[in-house]
């Protein structure tokens, strides 16, 4: 597929979005906890340093405050890495954002293996999992930079609590300004007969190299970018799942409670029919660059496409 | 502030009553530490705050985050005392389809913020009150907080964002009445220098017997006056239990409804 412009991050998508959003609605502000420079959202600072507020290292308190400010009307953005966010302040997310329903935008930046050379501490494989078993709470996660944009305005025009993940690494655009989002829409990337492929994030474009790997098989996969993981869109899976009879999901993340088991939730109860899922097999990540560690945990085009392979015996 | 000492007490006796009814009827709750702030939010209603509960959502009020979310008794007491809702309600505290949760909720008029997990409150007062500045209201922000409760790291973090954002509008109220549920506070964590804590951290900290009314009163009549550009707290010496005598510092009424011969002789120590 082609790439529209220079791989970028989707981090990056978000900052400039938000600083558009920040232009024409003075009730866009935002909490920090110090990483503000690394999550993009320093544009916004920059742009509007009366609406930001930094509460330091403190990932409880920024939840916390964008709770209250949210209750004074406001459209708050919070922001950090996936890690700090969902585990350090997952009790303030349950109870200040969620069960207080208040409109709150959970920004996170830094998820998946990706992240690399850090290591295990930095790189979020569980956040998609924690964020979507909380009532009230949506869950996005981007292909690209542009859609990363469009999901920044979906996501602010909409009252109450979203998360979204976002990558630190440049990864390919393969979307343009006419692509249509609409949070529970998926979005077919490629047409095919013989399985479905559906991923989010980065795995949306190894999806494609999967389907392409595929097709001098001879096997047409279809690809689905599943941007929103909740509420997931259910037409969708059953539609995929009766006219190609099998699933492969991947995604940067934990097998367990991810994209994976929200779609397996969707095909055991509705149309059941034979999935595979690439995804981390419950084990930390480590230090590398991010293409090594795609390819130590399995999750490249090329697993898919073994993974689309093994399903298809069981069609 | 001009008051009815009489009035006030005879208030604060009838919400004592509530709390151990309520409790009793229910078969579970937290009496300890409601009856431990009853002078604190009787004056807190009565005397200092800006309110009006027949229309708990006007804009221009002053708000009240009640981070010890357990206390439902003495909060559910004092609301429905102030004219917030109905009597009628107490049927269903703790009952399915019932607007009084076990612990504090939207779901009743009033009530600013579930809560229930603790230290939470502190964080969106210190929110509420960075609205209220970029709206430019002029509000005042209260947060209940138990002893027990400001042993959670997240109730310093919001300390020190009060501390730095100036909120001298926020009056944090801690309801030190000595025990939490597995023995004595500061035998479990010594939270001891506790104002000098405080005021290490950036408030202006005020220490009172928070069961005598001129005291409390006075501490609320200083809010706002006396600490221009800080938060304010106002550590309440108190008892948990207050009133009752087998309740008085006894940690196993922290969680525990009195029965019938217990809520009787509870009623007659009252009387």
């Amino acid at each position: 597929m082609e790439q529209k412009m220079k791989p970028a991050a989707t981090r990056d998508g978000f900052g400039e979005e938000v600083v558009r959003l920040g232009k024409v609605n003075d009730k866009i502000v935002m909490v920090s906890a110090d990483l503000e420079d690394a999550t993009r959202a320093e544009y916004f600072k920059k742009e509007f340093p009366d609406r930001f507020f930094t509460v330091g290292i403190a990932e409880q308190d920024m939840v916390g405050t964008a709770a209250g400010l949210a209750m004074q009307g406001f459209t708050v953005f919070v922001n950090s890495f996936a890690v700090f966010m969902t585990n350090r302040a997952y009790d303030m997310l349950r109870m200040d954002v969620c069960y207080n329903n208040t409109n709150v935008k959970v920004i996170c930046t830094h998820a998946g293996v990706t992240v690399g050379e850090d290591g295990a501490s930095a790189q979020c494989l569980e956040d998609m999992a924690l964020m979507r078993v909380l009532p009230n709470m949506r869950v996005i996660c981007p292909m690209d930079t542009i859609e990363a944009a469009k999901a920044t305005k979906a996501i602010a025009d909409q009252k109450g609590p979203f998360y979204m993940r976002l990558s630190r690494n440049a990864i390919p655009v393969l979307t343009d300004d006419k692509t249509p989002f609409e949070i529970g829409k998926a979005i077919v990337m490629r047409e095919g007969k013989d399985v479905t492929l559906i991923g989010c994030g980065l795995m949306v474009y190894e999806s494609l190299q999967a389907a392409e790997i595929l097709s001098k098989e001879g096997i047409q996969a279809r690809v689905i970018n599943m941007h929103t993981i909740k509420p997931i869109d259910k037409d969708m899976i059953i539609k995929c799942a009766k006219e190609t009879g099998a699933i492969v999901t991947s995604e940067e993340h934990q097998t367990a409670g991810g994209l994976g088991s929200a779609v397996a939730e969707i095909v055991v109860q509705n149309s059941p029919v034979p999935m595979e899922m690439v995804a981390v097999k419950d084990v930390f990540g480590e230090s590398g660059s991010p293409e090594q560690l795609l390819v130590k945990f399995g999750l490249k085009g090329a697993n898919i496409a073994e993974a689309a392979k093994k399903v298809l015996k069981r069609k | 502030m001009g008051y009815d000492l009489s009035a006030l007490k005879q208030k604060a006796l009838l919400i004592r009553k509530e709390i151990l009814e309520l409790t009793h009827d229910a078969g579970c709750g937290h009496p300890g530490g409601s009856l431990s702030a009853v002078e604190l939010l009787v004056a807190l209603y009565d005397c200092k705050l800006r309110h009006d509960p027949k229309n708990p959502s006007w804009s221009d009020r002053d708000m009240v985050i009640i981070s010890k979310g357990h206390v439902t008794p003495v909060v559910y007491s004092v609301l429905a005392n102030a004219g917030y809702f109905s009597k009628d309600e107490y049927k269903l505290y703790r009952k399915l389809g019932g607007i009084l949760q076990g612990h504090v909720t939207k779901k009743t008029p009033g009530v600013e913020f579930n809560t229930g997990s603790l230290g939470h409150g502190l964080s969106a007062a210190n929110g509420l009150a960075l609205g209220g500045r970029l709206l430019k209201k002029d509000q005042k922000f209260y947060c209940l907080m138990g002893d027990g409760e400001i042993q959670e790291g997240s109730v310093w973090e919001a300390a020190m964002s009060g501390a730095q954002f100036k909120l001298d509008n926020v009056c944090a109220i801690v309801d030190y009445n000595k025990v939490q549920e597995n023995g004595l506070t500061n035998e479990i964590k010594n939270l001891e220098p506790l104002k000098a804590k405080w005021e290490s951290f950036g408030w202006y900290a005020v220490e009172i017997n928070g069961h005598n009314f001129d005291e409390v009163i006075k501490a609320y009549s200083d809010f706002g006056k006396v600490n221009k550009g800080k938060p304010y707290v106002i550590i309440a010496n108190t008892i948990k239990g207050k009133g009752v005598s087998f309740m008085e510092l006894n940690k196993s009424w922290h969680g525990k409804a009195p029965n019938d011969e217990q809520l009787a002789a509870a009623m007659k120590e009252l009387n």
